[in-house]
């Protein structure tokens, strides 16, 4: 019987009445990885050792009786885009084939603090660029639910790996939708927080303006549990906010009486597959069940997301890409020909072509003479889209919809046309340009694949996010539904 | 407007990277699909509107100007490709 048909609440019982110890439930985890993870690929490097050793660690502070963390003894994995100390850090490109980071990021000190346990590193798109972990430059990701669909990206790996059950919980990183998407298409619970909620020290950055570190959980009590362990404010990181950080857990009441939902034309309209707005239709009808309210209303300027989104993100990831150059860490390149070339050459063979792209995009966004048309342009995009949320949040409390548009595609299917794979991400770019929140929980399947109800809410409000879900969640048994490997 | 192999050449070489002929050619097709379907943002009147740099209202950040312990010479040098001397080591610069 595996361990990890129980609930986050349920395997913190066993462990803290010693039914069953940390040791042996890490034991189980890395078992049931060498089990499964040669079918979906979602590990990149294991640390084996480092967990055995924290799990004996927290089996002595059991056996002592010290006070206990918040996560004790859960076996997590981590996007690997976000540093960990002397554990190989790679963001899935040959560029970091081999870079042992010098310190911790403060979600992972956070994770220590709270009593994880630190399984391995996870899968993704080469600095986390793509829609569907095929742009890993080690291995693509393939989807728990059918091997041959892709995982979504850019989590890909940390979505996968809490869907095939080789760990309690992930932590991935959120961009234009790199938590929902894949958790969508895996049926598993991925939450992106408030931008400047988790603290992004550490995290290696592609979109400074945009990235956000969240959790990729079964259940979304299981997510509430992780962000009120990484949530709060950090001193290492200018962008960090300064709020008070609500008891998270206390806010699955399951009532969600009188709730005010407001529903975008644009979200299930055309262009999303009819079973996915079937199934986002259903689940209104649950929270209707439950006393919530909804209506039709626009946000006039979702299609004009996606241009802004690649501008910006471009363009910021040309800056901050152009750090990697081969001389203070990262493969480097060294043909004789003087540094220029060396610069020119560890770039070229370190980055992946979906890198190479953007920065490419990027750079002309930023070059003279095409500031103004593309990259300001798009920062006053930016500002239409966010006050379409802000005038919908005088209304109502959460806006709800699909997360993508299909459910999960055939690995190679989308490979050739960037275009029309940015285009996935067309309901979950629209949040990350306003930096609210919101989560994408399992609400049913369409052809035996899992689809994906993304529920947003205002700024800092992750508590009536985590509530409305909960409250679905306790209504349906989706999240119940597990592949089968 | 569109974007020639001569334009991807000379963004090529700001951005530093060697692309070979076939990464050229296809960035040029990608790259003007790509800014083709950006043309849309031109479709709204932004005359007046403020751009949104960052969502969150932060500026500045200051901490205390305070010495603290940093990265020794080692570890700042631990994932260095090559070094010397406790100095990272590129190719000479000068004749």
């Amino acid at each position: 019987m595996s361990l990890f048909q129980y609930r986050l609440p349920e395997v913190h019982n066993m462990l803290h009445t010693k039914a069953v110890s940390v040791s042996e439930l890490t034991e189980e985890a890395l078992s049931i990885i060498a089990e499964r993870d040669s079918k979906i690929h979602a590990f990149l490097t294991l640390n084996e050792e480092g967990a055995r050793q924290q799990a004996r660690v927290l089996d002595d502070k059991l056996a002592s009786g010290a006070s206990r963390g918040l996560l004790f003894g859960l076996p997590a994995g981590i996007k690997d885009n976000i540093v960990t100390k002397n554990l190989r850090t790679t963001c899935a490109s040959q560029f970091l084939a081999n870079f042992q980071p010098l310190y911790d990021a403060t979600v992972v000190s956070k994770l220590r603090q709270a009593d994880a346990v630190t399984i391995g590193k996870l899968n993704m798109d080469e600095f986390a660029m793509g829609g569907s972990n095929e742009n890993s430059s080690f291995s693509a990701v393939s989807n728990p639910w059918d091997l041959e669909r892709v995982p979504g990206g850019s989590s890909g790996g940390s979505a996968a790996a809490v869907a095939a059950g080789e760990v309690y919980f992930t932590l991935g990183s959120d961009t234009g939708g790199s938590i929902r998407q894949p958790a969508s298409y895996c049926g598993v619970v991925g939450l992106k927080p408030t931008y400047g909620l988790v603290s992004r020290y550490g995290l290696v950055a592609f979109a400074s303006s945009l990235d956000q570190i969240g959790p990729i959980t079964r259940t979304v009590e299981d997510s509430a549990y992780v962000l009120q362990a990484i949530a709060g404010y950090d001193a290492q990181d200018s962008t960090s906010a300064k709020v008070d950080i609500p008891d998270y857990l206390g806010s699955l009441t399951g009532d969600i009486a009188g709730l005010r939902i407001a529903v975008p034309k644009e979200y299930i309209g055309e262009g999303v597959d009819a079973a996915v707005r079937e199934s986002v239709l259903s689940a209104l009808k649950v929270l209707e069940g439950l006393g919530a309210v909804w209506e039709e209303v626009s946000l006039p300027h979702t299609e004009y997301a996606v241009a802004a989104y690649y501008l910006l993100s471009s363009s910021e990831a040309s800056s901050n890409l152009a750090r990697f150059d081969g001389v203070r860490y990262g493969q480097r390149v060294d043909d004789g020909g003087g540094l220029l070339e060396l610069y020119h050459n560890s770039r070229s063979q370190g980055f992946g072509p979906e890198v190479k792209r953007r920065i490419m995009l990027g750079t002309y966004a930023l070059s003279s003479g095409y500031y103004d048309a593309y990259y300001l342009k798009a920062q006053k995009v930016r500002t239409l889209i966010k006050q379409d949320f802000d005038e919908v949040f005088t209304k109502y409390d959460v806006v709800l919809g699909p997360t993508a548009p299909t459910t999960a595609f055939k690995l190679g299917s989308q490979t050739e046309d960037p275009l029309t794979m940015y285009l996935n991400d067309i309901l979950t770019i629209p949040v990350s340009l306003a930096g609210i929140p919101a989560i994408s929980i399992p609400c049913g399947f369409a052809e035996g694949l899992p689809v994906g109800l993304q529920i947003i809410g205002k700024e800092f409000d992750e508590s009536t996010v985590l509530r409305v879900a909960h409250a679905f969640e306790q209504h349906t048994e989706y999240h119940k539904a597990r592949p089968q490997l | 407007m569109s974007i020639t192999v001569k334009d991807v050449q000379h963004v090529a070489r700001l951005a530093r990277l060697q692309l070979s002929p076939e990464e050229e050619a296809t960035f040029t097709e990608q790259m003007n699909a790509i800014l083709q379907y950006a043309e849309k943002l031109n479709e709204l009147d932004t005359e007046n509107v403020k751009p949104t740099t960052h969502v969150l209202q932060v500026s500045n950040v200051m901490r205390e100007d305070v010495v603290k312990e940093s990265l020794t010479q080692e570890e700042a040098l631990l994932n260095a490709p090559d070094d010397e001397d406790g100095q990272f080591k590129v190719p000479a610069v000068l004749e």
